[in-house]
């Protein structure tokens, strides 16, 4: 029976990854390594202001003082910062743009990763920001979201047509002291999107961010704010590929979220960002810092990821629960395989009076892998009648990989009532068979008991993304099972 | 030509021999009843049949369809035609039953060249096949086998049956644990599904269900061989003496 796992967990552990291509392109890239000098030269290539300037260089300047954070249950290499390269812009080979201002050959590669550039190719409402390497591509439907006051645009342009907006928010929810790469992000960040909803405004469609990493090794560093005034509402997608490569290269985004009184915010994330290959070679190093602040009483924030990329996952998507009354909710799959690892979870800290955070984590595990589920849960003297659900389940897959549980829970008022619940199972090898004996390859039913396993996160996603989502579980357990 | 051809089957559980040389041909139209004292091996033949990894087939051949079987992987037996209701369903939680079904009946008729049925059709196809083993609606719609009664899960099985059409359908104690309401509900869906084309091999400990699913061949296997081969009067035979006239026919009391 043992071999016979094995043979499972071989088959699953076999996949191919999909957008493992390069596009050949041009780029404007300054020289490697990381200096005050380069931090000067991002900010002029960029034409900022002397306050986002500064900005960069006490970031800098503290994160010099730091060491890489080494307490995740994860293994992760040296990384040498002064190899890489911190911006890279592509460049059109021929200079030429089409009428929509877009180079063909960027069209071209969003196209293959099914990102739409056109407004009008787009089928269903949902306004795309397309960030390859250091810089926004084309952000669409901008004008029409425009007319209700919404403003979505990347974040470059933001602090040259926004920079009151960007300057009161920027740093607030997650400063550059956070932590080393919060440190390191806030020095160097190059592009990422920056998204404010009047006050009393339901965005009309999704709003969707798509990173892409290209050249190599260059670090991708984008930064994401999001602002959502007095009974506002979004829902926001982020999405990630990169090319296949033997190096690591190293991805620390920050994404910085604000409700206020009563706005709703929904962030779901579908993390595919190159996973290294089936020994562990090469791979994406996904360090990346998100929070979020219910700042405004009766606000509710929403994290939803689906975690299947990445050799190296370090990512704790939080909520502070200020205001009363303020919801905050995640909902989490990370799928890790052959030899990558995930050390994920979230932190909810309740401020407020009546405030509740519910967490359900879906940890499904395959290969070689470490998934591990880190998660802090704080209520403060204060924060009196609030309420925490916490479910963290762990699916396996074979053997030879490994789950973990890491909750840390502090309760400082006698009203507040938290709960936490962890299960543990495997893939049974008995639910294959019945499958294989209905005419299901095993395969297929791997990918039906995970989706069932992770349905409840799946459900939480947009349609569109769910279904993609589906598939994306499906694929990165391919050949783990036999 | 049979429609199987079990000829010399020896197969094992680890080291352990559990079927010695069982030969069997069915043919098409034909029901044929398997009985046997407990641990004699009757859910060894069906696993091995169906392609359960567990198993490893030492010795002998099995023909289906004129196709080599034990070649075969365990999905292609089932697309083939082959249709094991479970002696103990699983339960596969999260997996709604409607999905797990909806895949089953199209990568079949993927494998036999045919599209994939429409929404439509394959919810009209679900209805009637639902209403023929009176399964309920609310059991379509939740996870497989999930929470289900042991009737329910048996009821189940032939809805999964009725779906998938098989050529071959072995029972495996189908009627273990039924109350006489479900034997005869399942009865009258396995005898709805009758035909001249495919075939059945109910395994059964007890006359009771053979009351309502009347076989042609009855035989009765002990300790991994076939050792009796009669008409349906060995039903009432083995009720009435029970096995250990076998036993002692066989040398064991
Ligand atoms: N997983 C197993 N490991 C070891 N022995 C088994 C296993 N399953 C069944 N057996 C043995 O194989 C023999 C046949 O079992 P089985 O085919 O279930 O009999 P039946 O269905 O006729 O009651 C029995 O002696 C049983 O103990
Ligand atoms: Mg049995």
């Amino acid at each position: 029976m043992a071999e016979q796992e094995e043979n499972i967990v071989e088959q699953v552990t076999n996949q191919e990854y999909k957008y493992g291509f390069v596009t050949d392109i041009d780029a404007d890239t300054i020289p490697q390594g990381l200096n005050e000098d380069i931090i000067r030269l991002i900010s002029e290539k960029k034409n900022e202001p002397d306050w986002l300037l500064e900005f960069r260089l006490k970031a800098f300047r503290h994160w010099q003082t730091l060491e890489m954070p080494n307490w995740a249950h994860i293994d992760m290499p040296e990384i040498d910062f002064q190899s890489i390269y911190y911006y890279s812009a592509p460049k059109s080979k021929t200079n030429k743009t089409d009428a929509n201002g877009i180079d063909p050959e960027l069209n071209k590669t969003f196209d293959k990763l099914g990102i739409p550039l056109y407004e009008r190719a787009q089928l269903s409402g949902m306004a795309v920001d397309a960030v390859m390497d250091s810089v926004s591509v084309k952000t669409t439907f901008k004008e029409q979201l425009a007319e209700l006051g919404i403003i979505f645009c990347s974040i470059s342009s933001a602090v040259k047509d926004y920079p009151d907006l960007v300057r009161k928010y920027l740093g607030t929810v997650v400063p550059y002291t956070d932590n080393f790469f919060a440190a390191l992000n806030s020095a160097v960040f190059s592009d990422g999107s920056f998204v404010y909803i009047p006050k009393g405004v339901r965005c009309p469609m999704e709003l969707s961010s798509y990173f892409r990493i290209n050249a190599a090794k260059t670090g991708q560093f984008e930064r994401t704010l999001i602002v959502a005034d007095d009974d506002s509402y979004v829902s926001y997608l982020e999405g990630c590929t990169a090319p296949q490569r033997d190096e690591a290269q190293m991805h620390a985004a920050i994404v910085e979220i604000v409700a206020h009184d009563r706005a709703e915010i929904k962030y779901s994330t579908v993390q595919n960002w190159y996973p290294g290959d089936k020994d562990g070679k090469g791979g994406i190093y996904n360090c990346v810092t998100k929070r979020a602040i219910c700042k405004g009483d009766s606000s509710k924030i929403s994290w939803t990821q689906v975690e299947t990329g990445s050799a190296i996952t370090w990512k704790y998507p939080s909520c502070i629960l200020a205001g009363d009354n303020s919801v905050g909710e995640f909902y989490s799959v990370a799928v890790t395989n052959n030899y990558q690892q995930a050390d994920t979870g979230t932190k909810m800290i309740h401020l407020g009076k009546n405030t509740k955070s519910r967490i359900v984590s879906k940890g499904i595990s395959a290969g070689k892998s470490q998934n591990s589920y880190r998660g802090e849960v704080r209520v403060v003297p204060k924060a009196s009648n609030s309420r925490n659900f916490s479910q963290c389940d762990s699916l396996l897959l074979g053997d030879k990989c490994g789950a973990h549980t890491f909750p840390y829970i502090q309760v400082d008022n006698e009203t507040s009532v938290v709960q936490h619940e962890a299960t543990t199972s495997k893939v049974d090898e008995d639910q294959i068979f019945y499958c294989n004996q209905r005419g299901i390859s095993t395969e297929d039913a791997v990918g039906l008991i995970v989706n069932g396993y992770a349905k409840e996160v799946i459900n939480k996603l947009p349609m569109e993304f769910a279904v993609e989502a589906q598939k994306l579980l499906a694929v990165s357990l391919e050949n783990s099972v036999g | 030509m049979g429609l199987l051809e079990i000829k010399n089957l020896h197969a094992n559980i680890g080291d352990k021999e559990i079927l010695k040389g069982v030969n069997l041909t069915i043919n098409p139209g034909e029901v044929h009843a398997i009985m046997g004292p407990n641990g004699s091996g009757k859910s060894t033949l069906s696993a091995v049949l169906t392609g359960n990894p567990t198993y490893t087939v030492t010795e002998g051949s099995v023909m289906f369809n004129g196709k080599n079987l034990l070649e075969m992987a365990p999905e292609d037996r089932a697309r083939e035609g082959m249709f094991l209701s479970f002696q103990y369903p699983v339960e596969i939680p999260g997996v709604s039953m409607v999905n797990f079904i909806r895949t089953a009946v199209n990568e079949k008729r993927k494998y036999q060249g045919q599209p994939a049925l429409s929404a439509t059709e394959f919810l009209k196809m679900m209805r009637e096949r639902k209403d023929l083993v009176e399964l309920d609606n609310k059991l379509a719609n939740r996870s497989v086998n999930e929470g289900f009664s042991g009737g329910e899960k048996k009821r189940n099985e032939i809805f999964q049956m009725a779906m998938l059409e098989p050529k071959l359908s072995i029972l495996d104690e189908t009627d273990s644990g039924l109350d006489i309401d479900a034997l005869r509900i399942v009865a009258k869906g396995v005898n709805h599904l009758r035909n001249s084309e495919n075939a059945s091999i109910v395994i059964t400990h007890y006359q009771r269900l053979l009351d309502y699913i009347v076989p042609d061949v009855v035989h009765v296997l002990y300790k991994g061989r076939i050792v009796k081969t009669e008409g349906r009067e060995l039903v009432a035979e083995l009720e009435e003496k029970g096995y250990d006239w076998i036993k002692r026919e066989q040398g064991d009391l």
